[in-house]
């Protein structure tokens, strides 16, 4: 028998508000091009991206710290398919852990020829430093930074 | 103290395809249903309460697409929940199933639900919306991303290669051609996986597990009402849950309170369920073994959380054919996740496919003399886990 199907899109809109913490992170960004963390009063350990809170205490987070610009792959992808909505393919992302933080924040690798996988792979291994890299037009987003390798 | 025993009564599941056009959404669940009642011989009337299972709603289309489901489980007038852990809702939805009977409340209780992932044709652009939208969402993060980094971990931890990924996908596509329900059942070669294009490296096509399309149910029954009236079952006699936080970037760095490598909390989870079930000694107790496993690299962390192999040893272990089907322990002999996945159910079927084998009801692809099986199953951004020790 003839079977039917219907095409359907979904287009919602959301205005997030992003909080104290990660407000005054982001104009950081934006108008110094400086990355901070925060400080766990009870185990010394700098979240990055800061959070108000400790996940492992729940206690309150006590102080910034600034981190970075330098710092080591902690883990990677390189992206050769296309998805809808997502950025075009070929692209390089992953997690650094900034010198001076205690956890990774994630962030687009660029300057790497991603045309041979392998080749590109070898380049982002775990364990290599690389630098932060700021955009001159800095919106106060993550993507107003980026890796290159140092 | 010694508690009444939970029992499995009765199990449906669809034959998973990639669509399934001649059939609505809460068609498929019914198509489960029914098997499952079937199966047991029981009536509608007999169940008491119903557990849900749906994971994320805009992977089918329909927001709370249980009101829609709640006719085609028969759920007018009696006890309902939704559950929803991501990639372990399925395992979630029989804990929750199995907590409804353990606890009294009711004797005889069924999990189901369906999923048509193939319908979506955004899954990426779906699970990218799992990540809060203050730090993660401007990054491309989906499933695939985030396994891919654990892949990379564990490569660089324990000298993983892609070879070594291909091998689980061999073995996997080699039990699912024994597996009439499974979705992928084509067996391919390490020479095809390597060929494959690349998706997110390392992770290549055949490295993933497709979008299928079905439906699977469960009815669990407390021990009295099994006796009474002396119904078949196997038994769940270990349950475990575990949940790791939410930040990816701190399951690495200098102070990792877990590695993104490993599956640490899945460890915890199955040390939980272990315990309840008197295992000490999973290598020798246990026969047979459905872990949830959507991506060929996240097998490897899974057998050795499930204490299966030590740390970094799962890859030796599938490269000598320990966890192939005539191995030591089989892991996943009905091609697992990585060839069949319609989400909301995928790991209701490990529990599932675990309780045909312990009761030597698999078909071609039984584990020979199969009495104790492990399941697991993992959701969120490799966070919520859940884990059953199902025994004859």
């Amino acid at each position: 028998m003839e079977l039917l199907k219907r095409r359907e899109a979904w287009n919602i809109t959301y205005t997030h508000a992003l909080g104290e913490t990660a407000s005054w992170f982001y104009v950081q960004i934006r108008d110094h091009a400086k990355i901070y963390g925060r400080r766990c009063g009870k185990t010394g350990r700098v979240l990055v991206p800061p959070r108000a809170f400790s996940d492992q205490t729940l206690e309150p987070t006590t102080d910034w710290v600034e981190v970075g610009p330098g710092g080591r792959i902690e883990t990677f992808t390189i992206v050769y398919e296309e998805f809808q909505n997502l950025p075009p393919p070929p692209y390089a992302f992953g997690y650094v852990m900034l010198d001076g933080g205690d956890t990774a924040i994630g962030g687009f690798f660029r300057g790497v020829d991603l045309s041979d996988p392998a080749k590109a792979a070898e380049r982002l291994k775990v364990g290599t430093r690389v630098t932060t890299k700021f955009a001159d037009d800095r919106k106060g987003d993550m993507l107003d930074f980026w890796f290159e390798c140092a | 103290m010694s508690t009444p025993r939970v029992g499995i009564i009765a199990i449906g599941q669809s034959a998973f395809k990639a669509r399934r056009d001649d059939a609505s959404y809460p068609d498929l669940v019914r198509e489960a249903v029914n098997q499952a009642l079937t199966g047991a011989q029981l009536e509608l009337d007999d169940i008491e309460a119903i557990v849900y299972s749906l994971s994320p709603d805009a992977m089918v289309g329909i927001g709370n697409a249980e009101r829609l489901g709640v006719d085609a489980v028969g759920g007018r007038n009696k006890r309902f929940l939704r559950i929803n852990t991501g990639g372990a809702t399925g395992i979630s939805s029989v804990a929750a199933a199995y907590y409804h009977v353990a606890a009294g409340a009711c004797d005889v209780v069924m999990t189901a639900g369906a999923d048509k992932v193939g319908e979506c044709g955004d899954s990426q652009t779906v699970l990218n919306k799992i990540w809060d939208p203050t730090y993660e969402r401007p990054l491309p993060l989906g499933t695939i991303t985030m396994l891919a980094m654990s892949g990379i971990r564990y490569a660089d931890k324990y000298g993983m290669s892609q070879e070594d990924m291909a091998r689980v996908v061999v073995k996997n596509r080699k039990h699912a051609s024994l597996n009439p329900n499974a979705h992928l059942r084509k067996e391919v070669t390490v020479d095809e996986v390597m060929a494959s294009r690349c998706i997110s490296w390392p992770i290549k096509l055949m490295d993933c597990c497709p979008q299928s399309s079905g439906g699977g149910a469960m009815v669990l029954a407390s021990e009295r009402y099994i006796k009474q009236n002396r119904l078949d079952a196997v038994w769940i006699t270990g349950v475990g849950h575990c949940s790791e936080t939410y930040y990816l970037g701190d399951r690495m760095g200098q102070r990792l309170t877990a590695d993104h490598a490993d599956a640490y909390a899945l460890r915890n989870s199955f040390a939980r369920a272990y315990k309840m079930a008197g295992i000490t000694d999973p290598r020798k107790q246990v026969d047979v073994a459905e872990l949830y496993a959507p991506f060929s690299n996240t097998e490897y962390h899974s057998i050795e959380a499930a204490g299966l192999a030590d740390l970094g040893g799962a890859v030796a272990g599938v490269n000598e054919g320990r966890f192939s089907i005539g191995g030591d322990i089989p892991v996943n002999p009905s091609g697992g996740v990585l060839c069949t996945n319609a989400i909301a159910v995928t790991a209701m079927i490990r529990v599932a496919e675990i309780a045909l084998q312990v009761s030597g009801r698999a078909g071609a692809h039984q584990v020979k003399g199969a009495k104790l099986g492990i399941a697991s199953g993992n959701g969120g951004d490799h966070q919520f886990f859940g884990t059953m020790v199902v025994e004859a």
